[in-house]
C-alpha cells in the first residue's frame, strides 16, 4: 500500500489553524453569546477535531477502511450522545407525584 | 467416545519447552505463552475476589454486623467486585482461551500483532498491583461502579489508585481487541471464509468491537472521576451546574456492554462443546453468528437499565425498557439454537459437556430474570435488592466462569497435552452447579421479599436464606478448588492426550498436543463447513500438500 506523504506547508497550515481557533475559542469564552455559548465552543472543538483526524491522523489520504473505521466511531460517540440528550431534554417534562 | 489415546506420545518440541528461563516467558511474543501467563494472572485475581466473597458470606452468616466493621464491609465488597469484574470476567475467556486458540482456529502463526498482546499483559498486571496496592492500603468503599457524587467529593478511601488501576487495565482490553480484529480480518488460512470460521471466533470478532468502542468511555469517565477529585471542576456536582447522573451514563455506556464481553465469548466456548459432544453442526449456524453481533449492537443501547430509580428521564427509560427486551431476542436465538443442535445429537457427557450443559440452564435463568428486570415497575421494586445481585450472578457467573471452565477442560490437554482425572472433574462440575444455585438462588427469594444488597446487617426473618446462600458459596468454594488440585496434578501424572483426544472437528485438533511455537508446518487449507461431523470428511489440509482448495 503507497503512503500518502503531504507537503511541510499543510502541516504548518493545520497547526496554524488550530492555533487560531485556540485563540477564539479564549476568546469567545469572554463575550457572552447567550444559548449560542455552548454551539460557538463545541463547533469550535468539532472542527479543530476535524482538522487533527484528517491531516494529523492521515485519515484524509487513507484507505476506504480507515474511513469507515472513523466514521463508525463517531457514529458510537454519536449514539453516546443521543440517548444521554435523550434523557436529559425529557427529564422533568412528566411531572414528580406529590409535587 | 474415547478421552484419551493410550498409545499417544508427547510431541518432542511444543510450545513449552522451547526456551527455559522466567525471562523466556516474560519476554514472549507467543500467542500461547502469553494465553498461559493470563491463565496465572486471573487464577490469582479469582483466589483474591474469591476470599473477599467469602469474607462477604461469612458476614451475612448471622443478622447482625459481627464479623467486619460496616466501613469493612463496605471495602470488601467493592475489592470482591472491582477484581471480579475487572480482572476475571473481563479478561478470563478471551485472554486466555482466546488468546490460546483464536490464531489455531483460524489457522495463523500468531496473532497480528504479538508485541502488543505481550503489552496487553503487562498492562493487565500493571492494572491488578496499582488495584492491588489500593487494596493493601485500606481500600476502597464506593462499589465497583464508582458512582458519583460519592466517588468523586465524598469517599475517603483510595479511590485514586484502583480508578488508576482499572484504567490501565482498560488499555489490556482495548489492544487485546485490536490484536483479534485485525488477526480475524487479516490472517485467516486459505478456504477459511467468515461463514466457515468457529463460532467461538465470531463471539470473539463481536467481543473485540465492544472492547475496542466502549472501553475508551469508561476510561474517559473515570478519568474525569479522578479530575473531579484532585481539581473540583464540577462535572458531575449538581452545586456547580454538573450532573451526577451524567456519570452514570457514562459508566455504563460501557459497562452494560462489558456484560456481553463477558458472555459473548463464552458463548462461542458452548456453540464449540455442543457441537464437539452432540456430534453434531450448531444449529443454524449462520444465525447464531449474526446474534453475536446482534447482541453487540443492541446491547449498546440499553444501559439506561441501570439508571431507572437514578433520576433519569421516564421517556428515555421506557426506550431503555425496550431496547432491554429486545437484546433477549439474539440471546434466546442462542440457546434454541444450542438445544436445538443436542436434538437427536450423538451426546456424551464428558466433563467439558456438564459444563456446557450447566450453563445452558444458569444462562437461561440469568436471561429471563433480565427481561424481568428490564420490566420498568418491576425493576423500580427490586432495585438495589438481592434480586439483581442473584440476577447478574447467573449471567456474569453462570456464563463466564461456568463456560470458562467448560472450554478450559475442553482445550486443557491441546494446552498441555494430559488428561486429567475423569472422576474428579465430572464430581468438580456437579458441585459448581449444585452450590452455585445454592448460593444464588436463594438471594432470588430473599431480595424478592425486600433485602437490599450492599448492608453488613439485616432483619432476622431473612436469615434462612442468607445461610443458605452461604452454605451454597462454601460448596462452590469446594468446586472452583478441586480444578486448581487435579489440573495441577495432571500436569505430570495425567495420561498423555494426544493431538484429538474428543474426536472433534477443528483446526486446533489436527496439530499435536502440546503445539509446536510456529503452530503449523506449513500454510493449513480449510475446504468445507466448520462442525462437519455427519459426513465426516476431511475438511483441512495443509497448502502443497492438498491440491483442492475450496
Amino acid at each position: 500500500m503507497s503512503v500518502h506523504v503531504s507537503p511541510l506547508r499543510v502541516y504548518v497550515g493545520v497547526f496554524l489553524a488550530l492555533m487560531v481557533l485556540t485563540a477564539i475559542t479564549v476568546g469567545v469564552a469572554f463575550v457572552d453569546l447567550g444559548p449560542l455559548n455552548n454551539v460557538v465552543a463545541l463547533g469550535i472543538a468539532v472542527t479543530k477535531a476535524t482538522l487533527v483526524v484528517l491531516f494529523f491522523m492521515h485519515v484524509a489520504h487513507s484507505s476506504r477502511l480507515i474511513k469507515l473505521s472513523v466514521v463508525s466511531s463517531i457514529f458510537w460517540l454519536f449514539l453516546l450522545f443521543v440517548f444521554i440528550l435523550a434523557d436529559d431534554l425529557t427529564r422533568g417534562l412528566l411531572g414528580v407525584a406529590g409535587k | 467416545m474415547e478421552t484419551t489415546l493410550p498409545t499417544a506420545e508427547l510431541p518432542e518440541r511444543h510450545y513449552l519447552n522451547q526456551g527455559q528461563g522466567i525471562a523466556s516467558w516474560l519476554l514472549t511474543k507467543d500467542h500461547k505463552r502469553i494465553a498461559i501467563m493470563y491463565l496465572l494472572g486471573v487464577t490469582f485475581f479469582f483466589l483474591l475476589g474469591g476470599i473477599m466473597a467469602m469474607l462477604i458470606r461469612l458476614e451475612l452468616l448471622t443478622p447482625q454486623g459481627d464479623l467486619l466493621e460496616p466501613d469493612t464491609y463496605n471495602r470488601v465488597f467493592t475489592m470482591h467486585g472491582v477484581f471480579m469484574v475487572f480482572f476475571v470476567l473481563l479478561p478470563v475467556v478471551p485472554a486466555i482461551l482466546g488468546n490460546f486458540l483464536i490464531p489455531i482456529m483460524i489457522g495463523a502463526k500468531d496473532l497480528a500483532f504479538p508485541k502488543i498482546n505481550l503489552l496487553s499483559w503487562y498492562l493487565y498486571m500493571i492494572g491488578g498491583g496499582l488495584t492491588m496496592y489500593a487494596m493493601v492500603r485500606g481500600g476502597v468503599d464506593t462499589g465497583w461502579t464508582f458512582y458519583t457524587p460519592f466517588s468523586s467529593t465524598y469517599s475517603n478511601t483510595h479511590v485514586m489508585a484502583t480508578a488508576i488501576g482499572v484504567f490501565i487495565n482498560g488499555f489490556s482490553g482495548i489492544l487485546t481487541g485490536v490484536n483479534f480484529i485485525v488477526t480475524i480480518h487479516r490472517m485467516r488460512a486459505p478456504g477459511l471464509t467468515w461463514f466457515r470460521l468457529p463460532l467461538f471466533v465470531w463471539g470473539h470478532y463481536a467481543t473485540s468491537l465492544i472492547q475496542v468502542l466502549g472501553t475508551p468511555v469508561v476510561a474517559i469517565a473515570i478519568a474525569l472521576v479522578g479530575l473531579e477529585r484532585l481539581f473540583h471542576l464540577g462535572i458531575f456536582d449538581a452545586s456547580r451546574g454538573g450532573d451526577p447522573v451524567l456519570f452514570q451514563h457514562l459508566f455504563w455506556f460501557y459497562s452494560h456492554p462489558a456484560v456481553y464481553i463477558m458472555v459473548l465469548p463464552p458463548m462461542g466456548v458452548i456453540s464449540e462443546l455442543v457441537a464437539a459432544f452432540s456430534r453434531k453442526p450448531v444449529f443454524g449456524y449462520r444465525i447464531v453468528a449474526y446474534s453475536s453481533i446482534g447482541i453487540a449492537v443492541l446491547g449498546f443501547l440499553v444501559w439506561g437499565h441501570h439508571m431507572f430509580v437514578s433520576g433519569q428521564s421516564v421517556y428515555a427509560s421506557v426506550v431503555f425498557s425496550v431496547l432491554t427486551m429486545l437484546v433477549a431476542i439474539p440471546s434466546a436465538i442462542k440457546v434454541f439454537n444450542w438445544s436445538s443442535t443436542l436434538y437427536r445429537g450423538s451426546v456424551s457427557y464428558e466433563t467439558p459437556m456438564l459444563y456446557a450443559l450447566a450453563f445452558l440452564g444458569l444462562f437461561l435463568i440469568g436471561g429471563l430474570t433480565g427481561v424481568m428486570l428490564a420490566t420498568l415497575g418491576f425493576d423500580v421494586y427490586v432495585h438495589d435488592t438481592y434480586f439483581v445481585v442473584a440476577h447478574f450472578h447467573y449471567v456474569m457467573v453462570g456464563g463466564a466462569i461456568v463456560s470458562f471452565l467448560g472450554g478450559l477442560h475442553y482445550w486443557w490437554p491441546k494446552m498441555f497435552g494430559r488428561m486429567y482425572p475423569v472422576f474428579w472433574s465430572k464430581l468438580s462440575a456437579l458441585l459448581v452447579f449444585v452450590g452455585f444455585n445454592l448460593t444464588f438462588f436463594p438471594q432470588f427469594i430473599v431480595g424478592y421479599l425486600g433485602m437490599p444488597r450492599r448492608y453488613w446487617q439485616y432483619p432476622a426473618e431473612f436469615q434462612v436464606w442468607n445461610v443458605l446462600s452461604t452454605a451454597g458459596a462454601s460448596v462452590l468454594a469446594i468446586g472452583f478448588l478441586l480444578p486448581g488440585c487435579y489440573l495441577l496434578w495432571s500436569l505430570k501424572y495425567g495420561k498423555v492426550a494426544g493431538p484429538n483426544p474428543w474426536g472433534a472437528l477443528g483446526l486446533e485438533w489436527t496439530i499435536p498436543s502440546p503445539p509446536p511455537t510456529e503452530n503449523f508446518d506449513g500454510v493449513p487449507v480449510v475446504k468445507g463447513e466448520p462442525y462437519d461431523y455427519q459426513t465426516g470428511e476431511e475438511i483441512f489440509g495443509i497448502l502443497g500438500k492438498e491440491a483442492h482448495v475450496v
